[in-house]
């Protein structure tokens, strides 16, 4: 019987669809079944995070609404073998196109199947978000380091909690080492001290996920990227294991200095 | 001294992120205190539980409420009070 993980933020933007692909990326990696259910209906963009845009025939509102089966809505990521698939959402609809049941017998029906189901929540604390809590065992919530989208994470919690979901763990992204380092970023000590909540991980600010979405390959599949160095810890993580954060600063090592020096980003 | 040295190390104020976290305390206070009002009457039948041991109260003109001040939230209850029990002066 598989797990069923909403990713939510409250603030839009902090990184819900990146780390649903990475987290989804690195978990096929080792081996899981996962799907990618995106959850955000009008707006969707997990698809062309994972570079999988073209293959879209069916979505979640087709297969709630019965016009086709799971299966043929279910798009395969070639580069995992059997083991990641993408529910795309819907694009020309709106969020009360899916209700709370649905979702929750959806995701029922993909446990029996996958062992994660990885549900990207769309921004906000509307229906699209109570729809895409309704199925789920879990929450990982994203928030940056900014005043706003702490305060953001801290609503969500609390409403997350008030629904009764099982685990709450918050992922902190977009980390700036230098910035935390001279006083002018909140570390993650500040963070977890301000909303008392378990932390999955820590994500930095990189250049590589930009380069990566440009490309539609996830930064979790380069093992030479801090980002995907800290997704896929954090699929560990999920999956049990105890993992040491990763030290913030990178030990710069010389091959680094002389590409930063280059140009060519950090 | 001290300033012109901060000025000198580019640093003229308090590091921007104990300004972030101050400013998060206080919204989140706030936030937080947003409470359903069946919290509240929960809250009142427990204030009026415990004072009752010690004086007789006018339970139906008991008010409990969540003020907001500028840089804190108060509790605020008023218990109008019938009839001190003898007890109390004992203690
Ligand atoms: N760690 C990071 N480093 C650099 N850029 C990042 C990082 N995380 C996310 N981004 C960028 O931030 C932008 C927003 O990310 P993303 O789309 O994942 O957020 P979201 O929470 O899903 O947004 P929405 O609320 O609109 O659904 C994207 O352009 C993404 O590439
Ligand atoms: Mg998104």
């Amino acid at each position: 019987m598989g797990e069923v993980i909403v990713i939510t933020s409250g603030k839009g933007g902090v990184g819900k669809t990146t780390t649903a692909a990475n987290l989804g990326t690195a978990l096929a990696l080792n081996e899981h079944r996962v799907v990618l259910l995106d959850a955000d209906i009008g707006l969707r963009n997990l698809d062309v995070v994972m570079g999988l845009e073209n293959r879209i025939v069916y979505d979640l509102v087709d297969v709630t609404a019965k016009v086709c089966r799971l299966k043929q809505a279910l798009i395969r990521d070639k580069r995992f073998n059997e083991h990641l698939f993408l529910l795309p959402a819907a694009q020309t609809r709106d969020k009360t196109a899916v209700t709370p049941e649905e979702m929750k017998d959806l995701t029922e029906e993909l446990k029996a199947e996958f062992d994660f189901i990885l549900v990207d929540c769309p921004a906000g604390i509307e229906q699209g978000f109570r729809n895409a809590i309704s199925g789920a065992d879990r929450a990982i919530v994203v928030t940056t380091p900014e005043v706003s989208a702490v305060r953001d994470a801290d609503r969500i919690i609390g409403l997350l909690e008030a629904s009764e979901m099982g685990e709450v763990q918050l992922l902190i992204n977009r980390i700036r080492p230098r910035m935390v380092k001279r006083g002018d970023m909140m570390d993650i000590d500040d963070i977890i001290d301000i909303l008392a909540v378990d932390l999955v991980g820590v994500v930095p600010e990189d250049d590589c996920i930009v380069v990566a979405t440009n490309r539609g390959e996830p930064t979790a599949l380069d093992s030479t990227s801090r980002s995907g160095q800290a997704f896929r810890n954090i699929a560990r993580r999920v999956t049990g294991e105890q993992v040491p954060l990763m030290p913030l600063e990178a030990e710069e090592g010389l091959i680094a200095r002389v590409r930063h020096l280059l140009g060519f980003g950090s | 001294m001290l300033d012109i040295l901060g000025k000198v190390f580019g640093r003229d104020e308090a590091p921007s992120k104990e300004i972030a976290k101050e400013r998060l305390r206080l919204v989140l206070v706030h936030d937080r205190a947003t409470v359903s009002p069946q919290f509240l009457e929960l809250i009142k039948e427990e204030v009026i539980a415990v004072i009752t041991e010690y004086m007789e109260i006018d339970t139906d003109g008991v008010e409990v409420s969540i003020h907001s001040l500028e840089r804190s939230v108060a509790l605020v209850a008023s218990l109008p009070i019938k009839r001190m029990k003898r007890a109390v002066k004992a203690v």
